[in-house]
């Protein structure tokens, strides 16, 4: 169809892959614990659903920020006019502050270099649109968040050349994984104009280590070229001590603004994660360079945040009792829950790499495939979203090279839906597979298309022909 | 160690080190003016009063007591906290539906109700300004070009151009039919394009006009759409100053002719809205982009994305917008008060001789002093214009940013001041008129030229302005975008 562009037209935008497919299935049958309890339950979303009584409360007691007010006088007219795209100054002052805060305090953030945008989506097509021209590629690290496809490229024309990261090390960031990646690009003519990697990780919730961290400014050091950090997760970090920053990094080797590098690490910030506000839309684009600082503050205008939610953001980040205390409850909460998945999945005899951030856990369910095969792990994610009714993430929408892996979160869902999931999900495990379950006796083996078993609560479909038993992993 | 600044610039992204955002031209020295000598009724009152933002800050008063009056609106009150958690998490690129039925209802209402919008077909965009990026990314590529009549905002060569790479192609229109436009300068833009190769995905219109303040009649609008239905290209329609237009010629809307006895292919139509103008809400982002093409609104929808309304502000929206008496008592109250604003106006410009061109809707009016002009030229009007913002102190926009192919013409708005500083506007123009019964000549020295505001030019008011301490502007705590309010 000639009428429309060229983005218009074809599905760069990546929302046909499998990540957005499990989204509608869940919107046809979503659980709920009264109206719908057979429906699906949402564990694809990472949200962070555990901490709003703590703003609720802190809003109870503040009526003035949300009623268009600043000691007590109204400023609805200052606001509804106010479009300046370099942002309320208080507003820009609470947020540096906040992150530096989430930070241990151990670097601090200039407003003057902070950009803010529309939510970490429009902040990270933006950087790009500033880095890249259309043609030129960034590095990125997978597994990787899937949108990523849609943000960074759709629009801007710039490519992704992944970084392959695997199980044997804990999907870390190695030196050789780095250069293979580099020339892959250069293969394929494609001038490399930066890395980009999320800390803490999305999809497996981890902090990146130091040793990684200075691996990839060495790189980019010697490379030339720049280093963008989503920092979205840092609040999730269970403990602000394991979550070490890029900014950190660079000031442990002594990099300031008479360094080459300084200038060329950009972080990515948004409340979507560590407040639970992806509503909002508040994201933000911190750089050491003047010049992608002044034209991301250009770009800024296509999408700017609004001056209500500014307003009141401003108000709640500026209260120093609220942030601590929210950002200790926070971790806490995380950890706690994190925890109680990993509990949960082990009763399934699964296993999940070891987290210690993010509002998801990287799950292993390699052992549970028809084979080593993307095909399999697209047939077994079928079947937790068809039959255990569970949207979970599959590893190949985040670019896994490894077949088996799953994203499943764990913040946006109340404790005792977690629960049920768990049971669905060691139900389906024990009926399916030669799993031993908790009294150690094996239950039921082998797999045939023609065989059907009703049970009391599940009725079990299968949905592909003559299985052989699975092989151990 | 050091590298040089190409070093680094090569790092970047040509966009980012280009001009493409169209912030460097000398247009902005107006701005540097203003913000470093605002004007304050008590606190300033010799300083630049800013005519140059289009801005509608006549109702006010409605939208706070209503706001005072539906605490509910908020989700952070007592009244409406309950259903804070739910907005804050809802992030579809749908919009609340409460929002998107509002935002119908309230185009619907400012049409009269002449037509209905489909509230299945508004998107959401960051304002106007991503409205209108998102709209080129949809229908053109790199290369392809808009016609866009003349006179135009400027902010639409960054808007439609700088990250898609589409060029916008003008359309000759001039005084001589009160800018009318006309089947043949469209033709010949879009012949002109052919020949250069260059192809033409569609036609921008801005109706009502800015800057001129006009509708289009019927039969233009027709004539319109039979244009690009035969060449087979789009029509955006440009309508976020729909609400006001404040006295006949009413206002049609591409809504109303499309279903007239008409052929278009309706695919083609696309309007641009937002609250910005038509409620004075710039600073809520509240963009919205109705396409009756489905692949445009499917493709739009998933670049809004990029640049959503913030729930908490589509939830007072929602409310606020669905109250069908305050939007009945507020499209009636913003029309009067503009009406009695611009009448005032040019009733007083008129008196000294000064004409405006006939207008009946926007936030401005285009002003005509080519009377003034030394000499018909564009560097003429840059002089005159430098007099305005020095002598006068008055931020105006000339003709020339708009791309106007005549000089002499401004581009006044009124709507962004209370009544006083109105008053204090005119008695300026009133004594400047006055003063200058003989056309401006550019001074030899040619100091205006330089963007150094420490003029040593010889009058009292200068002298009053360097004593004065240098203020910013309430609205700019630091150096502010000139271009974000250029609107």
């Amino acid at each position: 169809m000639h009428m429309l562009s060229r983005n218009a037209t074809f599905n760069s935008h990546g929302q046909d892959s499998s990540y957005f497919l499990g989204w509608q299935e869940y919107e046809k049958n979503p659980y709920h614990e009264v109206h719908n309890t057979n429906g699906i339950i949402q564990m694809g979303l990472a949200e962070n659903q555990l901490c709003f009584d703590l703003l609720e409360s802190w809003l109870a007691k503040n009526p003035d920020a949300a009623a268009f007010k600043k000691n007590g006088e109204s400023i609805f007219a200052e606001l509804a006019l106010f479009q300046d795209y370099h942002g309320l100054p208080a507003f820009k002052k609470a947020l540096v502050d906040f992150m530096a805060e989430i930070r241990g305090n151990k670097v601090t953030f200039d407003p003057n270099h902070l950009v803010l945008t529309a939510g970490a989506t429009s902040a990270n097509e933006t950087l790009i649109f500033c880095l890249a021209d259309p043609g030129e590629a960034v590095l990125i690290p997978t597994p990787y968040y899937p949108g990523f496809d849609r943000d960074l490229k759709w629009r801007t024309g710039v490519e992704i050349v992944p970084i392959h990261c695997t199980s044997s090390n804990g999907f870390q960031i190695t030196e050789p994984a780095l250069q293979e990646a580099y020339q892959e690009a250069e293969k394929r003519n494609l001038r490399v104009k930066g890395v980009l990697v999320t800390n803490p990780s999305n999809p497996l919730g981890t902090t990146m280590t130091r040793n990684e961290l200075n691996l990839l400014l060495s790189f980019v050091e010697d490379k030339g070229i720049h280093l963008i950090s989503d920092e979205i997760y840092s609040g999730t970090a269970f403990s602000s001590a394991s979550f070490i920053s890029v900014m950190e990094v660079l000031k442990d080797r002594k990099c300031d603004e008479n360094s080459e590098v300084w200038q060329r690490v950009h972080v990515v910030y948004s409340l979507s994660k560590d407040l639970g506000l992806p509503g909002f839309r508040v994201g933000a684009i911190y750089s050491n360079d003047d010049m992608v600082v002044a034209a991301a503050t250009k770009m800024s205008s296509f999408g700017l945040v609004s001056s209500q939610t500014q307003h009141l953001l401003s108000a709640m980040l500026s209260d120093k009792k609220l942030t601590k205390n929210y950002i200790a409850e926070n971790q806490k909460r995380l950890k706690q829950r994190q925890k109680k998945l990993v509990s949960g999945l082990q009763k399934a005899g699964i296993s999940c790499l070891k987290g210690n951030a993010g509002l998801f856990c990287w799950v292993d369910m390699s052992h549970l495939l028809r084979s080593n095969t993307f095909e399999a792990e697209m047939e077994l994610w079928k079947k937790i979203v068809y039959e255990v009714r569970l949207n979970i993430s599959p590893g190949s929408s985040c670019h896994c090279t490894e077949p088996g892996w799953f994203r499943v979160c764990f913040a946006n869902l109340s404790e005792e839906t977690l629960d049920l999931a768990m049971q669905r999900l060691k139900a389906f495990v024990g009926e399916y597979y030669n799993v031993p379950d908790v009294t150690g006796r094996s239950q039921s083996s082998q797999l045939s298309h023609s065989r059907r078993r009703s049970l009391t609560k599940w009725v079990f479909r299968l949905s592909f022909d003559d299985r052989s038993p699975i092989p151990g992993r | 160690m050091g590298f040089t600044l190409s070093n680094q610039q090569q790092l970047l992204s040509k966009m980012a080190t280009g001009n493409g955002h169209g912030e460097n031209s000398p247009y902005f020295d107006g701005w540097k003016a203003y913000d470093s000598d605002p004007f304050h009724v008590t606190k300033n009152p010799n300083g630049v009063i800013q005519m140059g933002l289009a801005e509608n800050e006549m109702c006010f008063d409605l939208i706070q007591e209503w706001v005072l009056n539906n605490p509910e609106a908020s989700i952070c009150t007592a009244a409406g906290v309950n259903e804070f958690k739910d907005i804050a998490i809802f992030q579809d690129y749908h919009g609340l539906p409460e929002f998107r039925n509002a935002v119908a209802n309230f185009m619907g209402r400012v049409r009269g109700n002449r037509v209905t919008f489909d509230a299945d077909r508004i998107v959401m965009s960051g304002g106007a300004t991503g409205a209108h990026e998102t709209i080129a990314f949809c229908l053109a590529d790199p290369g392809d070009a808009f016609l866009v009549p003349v006179p135009y905002y400027p902010g639409f060569d960054r808007d439609l151009g700088w990250r898609t790479g589409v060029q916008l192609i003008p359309v000759a229109c001039d005084s001589s039919n009160n800018f009318k436009v006309t089947r043949a300068a469209l033709e010949a833009a879009y012949e002109k394009a052919q020949k250069a190769n260059i192809r033409v995905k569609g036609l921008l219109i801005t109706n009502p006009s800015n800057p001129l303040g006009t509708v289009l009649d019927r039969d233009t609008l027709r004539s319109l759409v039979t244009f690009i239905n035969e060449k087979k290209i789009h029509l955006v329609c440009d309508e976020i100053y729909a609400a006001t237009v404040f006295s006949q010629p009413s206002f049609i809307s591409i809504a109303e002719i499309i279903e007239e006895d008409i052929e278009c292919n309706r695919n083609l139509i696309h309007i641009v809205y937002s609250l910005s103008k038509d409620m004075g809400f710039p600073g809520f982002r509240v963009g919205i982009v109705y396409s009756y093409n489905d692949d445009v609104v499917n493709c739009a929808r998933k670049m809004s994305s990029f640049g959503l309304v913030s729930t908490q502000t589509q939830h007072l929206i929602a409310s606020m917008l669905s109250d069908n008496e305050l939007v009945e008592r507020f499209i009636a109250q913003s029309a009067k008060r503009l009406k009695a604003r611009h009448m005032r106006f040019t009733m007083e410009l008129a008196q000294v001789g000064t004409s405006c061109l006939k207008s009946n809707g926007g936030l401005f009016v285009w002003m005509d002093l080519r009377r003034l002009l030394k000499e018909q030229t564009f560097e003429a009007e840059m002089v005159l214009w430098h007099t305005i913002i020095h002598e006068v102190k008055l931020n105006v926009s000339p003709g020339s940013s708009f791309h106007c192919p005549e000089p002499g013409w401004f581009r006044v708005c009124f709507a962004n001041m209370d009544d006083k500083t109105m008053e204090i506007a005119l008695s300026r123009i009133r004594n400047f008129v006055a003063q200058y019964k003989e056309p401006i000549a550019p001074r030899k020295n040619n100091r205006y030229w330089q963007s150094n505001l420490r003029l040593s030019f010889q009058s009292r008011r200068m002298d009053d302005i360097m004593m004065s301490p240098c203020m910013m502007s309430p609205h700019s705590p630091i150096p502010q975008s000139p271009l974000v309010r250029a609107t």
